[in-house]
């Protein structure tokens, strides 16, 4: 009795943001389902949805299958670009985060702070600034082509539809996030370890290989997932970089569809797909993250 | 066949562990301090930091050019702040209501948010139950789903569900609150996790009752993690770009990083999106920096150093 109204009184706290994840989280996405099961309304071309399970109709579900496979599918080929571009960006950002982070954890010394301030920085810049950023510089008569110049290269068109722009762009807007899960997991390294292993008579490399790598496969993992997560829904970067078909990515189908009629049904299956196919990552990064945080409670 | 040609390659008898062993150690004893300086490391990451803070610095320099362009710089001027008068954010009504949707939506989405967020937290962090940890783990969902995702469902229940609330100032409101309540919801409990509950059973023992201990002690010793989970949440508005921008119907509720995207992809670019940025990042600086000298006062007297606010006014529980 007693418990039950102690109890009471912390229910009452977390029910407003119960209800609040009830009715804008948990609703919205049983909304999308009933969407992309639903049907199309042939008069106005817009979607309806049709809440009971029982009537749902898999119209949606075979016009995105059609798509993704077969003969004239025209999604199954941004799929396969979405993959190569993130797994190409994650692991760029991997490569150039590592070292980064690796050094300010271990070696900063005294001007941690500043490194630290200089790394979080880019936080604190909106991600279409940054993005704005690299806009001005690509362009045909801009300080990149000037540089490029300067070797007697050729003005090259950077922003008409490149692969290359657009996963520097990606590279270039999600590295400050791995960084900062790297430095986080890095820094919490025991240096005794790393001495003992140097009074062991390991060189630097093999200090390296033998305690720092395996110790830190951890917030790599979870480092990459922070990275690879957003990037595959990211649909603006390759707009504002490319803007061209040739480079579209899953994000600009689905977004793509959201503002044509008579396609609303096939984004909101999409991106059910997407979400389906996202959620062992997201439910292990939670996971280890709170594992994580555990440890360090 | 290849038996032979295998063992031929190999130099014969037990000398090959001997010179693989020796070969480190002969380096080491050449004098190679292991405790050197780093200096390829560091050179490395300069170079990264280079690449990453001069494209804003030039970008930045461009929305105080003189003429037009975003490539080439033609001179020092306010025009594309005040000076324009048609052009410049001042005079632009589409930048100008763009400034304030900006700032509206931060101040909204905070005042919303972090109450919601801290009381869930504290509810959930007591009430143990299959019901809470549900919940939680929903909660901890909404911080991982990918934006895009969770703004097409946005985007689904305002235009098909909840259609009394039509796309707008009022919707992106929602969605935002929803997409950022997580931040003090974590923040928060990772925070009661760490006190314990010694602080509330010596108030209970001491007389107080709950709603005396909840405002004496626990909102007092939670003010750090709601500070900064309020700086995490005004700052990450500002930032915001794709539920605002599934979720905004016309000029009048769009914020600057939806027409700094509308416009440069709509091929009218020009400095005047750079000076929209730099206020951005202006804003964002200050708010980072009264995050960063709050959170410092907030904490003063704990064992935490500068470098431990700097991570947590990040977002990051290292």
């Amino acid at each position: 009795m007693r418990d039950q109204k102690r109890n009471g009184f912390w229910i009452a706290l977390a029910a407003p943001g119960i209800i609040w994840l009830v009715l804008l989280f948990i609703v919205p996405f049983y909304a999308v389902l009933a969407i992309a099961m639903g049907k199309l309304d042939q008069l106005f071309e817009s979607p309806v949805a049709v809440w009971n399970p029982l009537q749902w109709s898999s119209s949606n579900v075979i016009d995105v299958a059609r798509d993704l496979v077969g003969s004239a599918s025209f999604a199954g080929p941004i799929v396969i670009r979405t993959v190569l571009y993130v797994a190409i960006g994650s692991l760029l950002c991997l490569l150039i985060g590592y070292p980064a982070a690796y050094f300010v954890a271990r070696f900063a010394g005294r001007r941690k702070g500043l490194f630290l301030i200089l790394l979080i920085a880019p936080f604190w810049i909106s991600y279409m600034m940054r993005m704005l950023a690299w806009v001005d510089l690509l362009q045909t008569n801009g300080y990149a082509n000037k540089a490029l110049g300067w070797f007697g290269i050729s003005p090259v068109n950077w922003l008409g539809g490149k692969p290359a722009t657009v996963i520097l762009g990606l590279v270039y807007g999600y590295i400050p996030y791995l960084i900062l899960v790297l430095y986080a997991g890095l820094d919490r390294i025991d240096p005794a370890l790393i001495e003992a292993g140097r009074d062991l008579g390991l060189g630097r490399v093999r200090t390296f290989v033998r305690i720092t790598l395996p110790l830190s496969r951890q917030p790599i993992l979870t480092g990459l997932l922070i990275t690879v997560l957003p990037m595959i829904g990211d649909y603006y970067t390759n707009q504002l970089l490319s803007g061209a078909a040739s480079t579209s990515m899953i994000g600009n189908l689905i977004q793509g569809q959201l503002g044509t009629p008579g396609l609303e049904g096939q984004g909101a299956v999409l991106s059910l797909l997407l979400l389906l196919v996202l959620l062992i990552p997201m439910i292990y990064y939670v996971v280890a993250t709170n594992r994580s945080s555990r440890v360090a409670s | 066949m290849t038996a032979p040609s295998v063992s031929a390659a190999q130099p014969p008898g037990s000398s090959v562990p001997a010179a693989a062993q020796a070969q480190p150690r002969s380096r080491r004893l050449l004098g190679r301090n292991p405790w050197r300086h780093p200096w390829f490391l560091e050179g490395f990451t300069w170079l990264y930091l280079v690449w990453s803070l001069v494209p804003i610095i030039i970008a930045v320099l461009f929305s105080f050019n003189k003429g037009k362009s975003q490539a080439a710089w033609q001179g020092f001027s306010w025009r594309w702040y005040f000076k324009d008068p048609v052009n410049s954010v001042l005079h632009d009504p589409a930048l100008h209501a763009a400034v304030i949707q900006t700032v509206r939506l931060s101040v909204l989405t905070t005042i919303i948010a972090v109450p919601l967020g801290v009381a869930f937290a504290l509810g959930i962090n007591r009430w143990r139950g299959y019901t809470s940890s549900t919940f939680n783990f929903v909660m901890i969902l909404s911080f991982v789903i990918p934006e895009l995702i969770f703004g097409v469902a946005m985007f689904f229940v305002f235009t098909v569900l909840f259609t009394g609330v039509h796309l707008g100032t009022i919707a992106e409101t929602l969605g935002l609150v929803t997409w950022n309540v997580s931040w003090p919801a974590i923040i928060v409990q990772a925070r009661l996790v760490t006190l314990g509950r010694h602080y509330e059973e010596a108030s209970a023992d001491l007389g107080a009752n709950r709603f005396q201990t909840m405002r004496r002690v626990l909102l007092p010793l939670l003010a750090p993690a709601i500070f900064a989970s309020a700086v995490l949440v005004f700052s990450g508005v500002i930032d915001d770009f794709v539920i605002v921008d599934l979720l905004s119907s016309n000029a009048g509720n769009t914020p600057m990083s939806v027409i700094i995207y509308s416009t440069q992809h709509g091929g009218n670019g020009g400095p005047a999106l750079n000076a929209l940025g730099t206020i951005m990042l202006v804003m964002s600086f200050i708010i980072a920096i009264i995050g960063f000298i709050g959170y410092r006062f907030l904490t003063r007297g704990e064992r935490g150093s500068r470098i431990a606010a700097l991570t947590t006014i990040a977002g990051s529980e290292g």
